[in-house]
């Protein structure tokens, strides 16, 4: 019984604090590309892979009680902050059977890294069937206006590698 | 004449109760059309499990399907033709994408993909680029236009303006369903001035823009959502008879797996059991296969799938009561455990269902970047994000659209026959009034 709920409290507890929307929805679509069984499914959209269903989860979450969201006005736009509240902790430790040990390294080490590099991460996850090149060519022309540059690629095929050894493949 | 220009003699029309007449002059679109991998989706019901809860909702994705190319093709046609932001050489494309983008839609799809891993956008591309029909009719237009037409549907083809058209937060898609499933259900929400939308549209550089003037049209196309969501989609009766569908396949699987001898072989089911489907046999899959597994088995062994067969195929369906997880999910801990104890199988017959398990979306103002917004394009030129200048949109983007419920046989708990205390027990908890039943 919501196990797919308690599996987000588990990837947020991991992380201890997720500053914006955008990187929570990359690390879990990271997550899943790693398998750890998140069950959301995620389409690509225009700023990379997105899930609406993780996106209405968060917002269920909250409204439970069991997330704790904080908005705040950045430059332009709204960036949002999550942590868990102790009625969570208190749901989280009651669904025990959710249990992913690998887990929390893999969110604190996504966690280190900034939303932009993550989405180019996730990016070149989602193409993953696809050759080096024409993944590279993919994040070019439909992340142009984000500016990567080869050496960022190379560094991102890196980071997974360091991601799936955490992960235990 | 070159194949992708190649026009049929005659027009050709399709009567729809949406739009009046679909036209079909392209060669290709007519091709398309004819493919059994395209002629499949008439067998395949655009709402799934609604018509148990609204019985006209009998429409299929082949009808939705040429609603959006209808769509899309007079915004090609009439709405952008001649203008300088649009490239006539992408009205093909756009065409095709249009009418391909739910290809890959199986039985009952929600449900098939939670329970067997599926994703029906894999099958939509599997399908357009694989061995099929639509394949080889894609083909002759060039041999890089079936990937082209598959990255439009994937949403990561380059040509963001022409994705913006089949799939955005105002898109071809959206525009067709809402007002087909208004018009299936007989409801009275999800109507809204199309025309008009069509006429404040137009291309922009990398999606579609409303001029301000169409602002009011745009307004009511949100609100129709909105309530198309909550009075349709969302309907509790309609997820009742999708927790009964999703148990009956989890149950199916299980049994497979402890090698049940099914009086009825499931054999169209069985890569799926094992987790490998092949385009082949998901092609096979359609709504009458599936109902004809769920007929028969209403006569299996199996208790458990044999109720399940015959409440969904009787529509002896869940009751359900508003479930709070903050508060209850201790009682709900508590309703398992005399579940069990009056010999009812808690993961069949008791299931917490959230609005995050079900597929439909609601407009977001595209905070922090995560989905394109609504552009308008005002007088002065500028864009602005659409709930910026509408107070009304403004007002339901920032509400509360979650929602859980709880679902359990209420025939069951009512039959005193077995456990009669647990189940007295068990209505108390759920305040299940009995004077209803």
């Amino acid at each position: 019984m919501l196990k797919d709920h308690a599996k987000i409290i588990h990837a947020i507890a991991a992380s201890e604090e997720i500053i914006g929307r955008k990187k929570l929805q990359k690390m879990v679509y990271i997550a899943k590309k790693l398998e750890f069984p998140f069950q959301e499914r995620f389409q690509f959209h225009f700023y990379g892979p997105y899930s609406e269903e993780l996106t209405l989860r968060v917002e269920e979450l909250c409204n439970m009680g069991f997330l704790n969201e904080v908005k705040e006005k950045k430059g332009g736009y709204y960036q949002y902050r999550y942590t868990l509240t102790e009625s969570g902790k208190e749901f989280l430790s009651l669904n025990e059977q959710v249990s992913m040990p690998k887990l929390q390294d893999c969110m604190s080490d996504m966690n280190s890294q900034n939303a932009r590099f993550l989405e180019l991460v996730s990016t070149i996850l989602y193409f993953d069937n696809l050759p080096k090149e024409d993944v590279q060519e993919k994040v070019f022309t439909l992340k142009s206006k984000q500016r990567y540059t080869e050496e960022e690629v190379g560094t991102a095929y890196q980071y997974i590698k360091s991601l799936k050894g955490k992960a235990g493949h | 004449m070159a194949y992708p220009v190649e026009k049929l003699r005659e027009e050709k029309v399709f009567k729809d109760p949406v739009h009046r007449y679909i036209h079909v002059r392209d060669r290709i679109i007519w091709d398309l059309i004819g493919t059994k991998e395209f002629q499949r989706l008439r067998r395949i019901k655009q709402l799934g499990t609604t018509y148990l809860t609204f019985h006209g909702a009998e429409h299929s994705r082949f009808n939705h399907s040429l609603g959006v190319y209808e769509i899309t093709r007079r915004i090609a046609d009439d709405v952008f033709h001649e203008r300088p932001e649009w490239n006539e050489d992408d009205r093909l494309l756009s065409l095709c994408a249009a009418l391909l983008h739910d290809l890959g839609h199986g039985p009952f799809s929600h449900s098939f993909e939670k329970v067997f891993d599926l994703d029906h956008e894999y099958f939509t591309r599997a399908i357009i680029l694989g061995e099929t029909e639509v394949n080889k009719v894609l083909l002759t237009v060039s041999n890089d236009f079936p990937i082209k037409v598959a990255e439009v549907i994937a949403k990561t083809s380059k040509n963001k303006l022409v994705v913006s058209l089949i799939s955005s937060q105002i898109d071809a898609d959206r525009m067709d369903y809402l007002q087909r499933d208004a018009y299936f259900t007989g409801v009275s929400y999800g109507h809204f001035d199309m025309e008009r939308i069509l006429r404040v549209m137009q291309p922009g550089e990398d999606q579609v823009v409303f001029r301000k003037s169409g602002m009011h049209a745009v307004e009511d196309y949100i609100m129709s959502r909105y309530q198309m969501y909550w009075q349709v989609y969302f309907h509790p009766v309609t997820r009742s008879a999708e927790v009964i569908l999703t148990k009956i396949l989890h149950r199916a699987k299980d049994l497979h797996k402890q090698d049940y001898c099914f009086k009825s072989d499931p054999h169209h089911f069985h890569s799926m059991f094992n987790g490998a489907i092949t385009l082949e046999d998901y092609i096979k899959l359609d709504e009458a296969i599936v109902l004809y597994y769920f007929q028969m088995w209403q006569e299996e062994e199996d208790l458990i799938l044999r109720d399940l067969c015959r409440r969904f195929m009787n529509r002896n369906l869940f009751k359900y009561a508003e479930f709070d997880p903050a508060k209850e999910y201790k009682k709900l801990a508590q309703l398992s455990i005399l579940f069990q104890k009056a010999g009812i199988d808690p993961e069949y017959y008791l299931v917490v269902d959230s609005s995050s398990d079900l597929p439909y979306d609601f407009y977001r103002p595209g905070e922090e970047e995560e989905r394109l917004p609504i552009h308008l394009l005002m007088k002065n030129g500028e864009i602005r994000e659409l709930s910026r200048e509408s107070e009304i949109v403004d007002a339901i983007s920032g509400k509360r659209r979650t929602d859980h419920k709880l679902y359990y046989p209420a025939d069951v708990l009512k039959d005193n026959s077995t456990a009669k205390e647990i189940k007295e027990e068990i209505r108390k908890l759920l305040e299940i009034d009995e004077s209803r039943y």
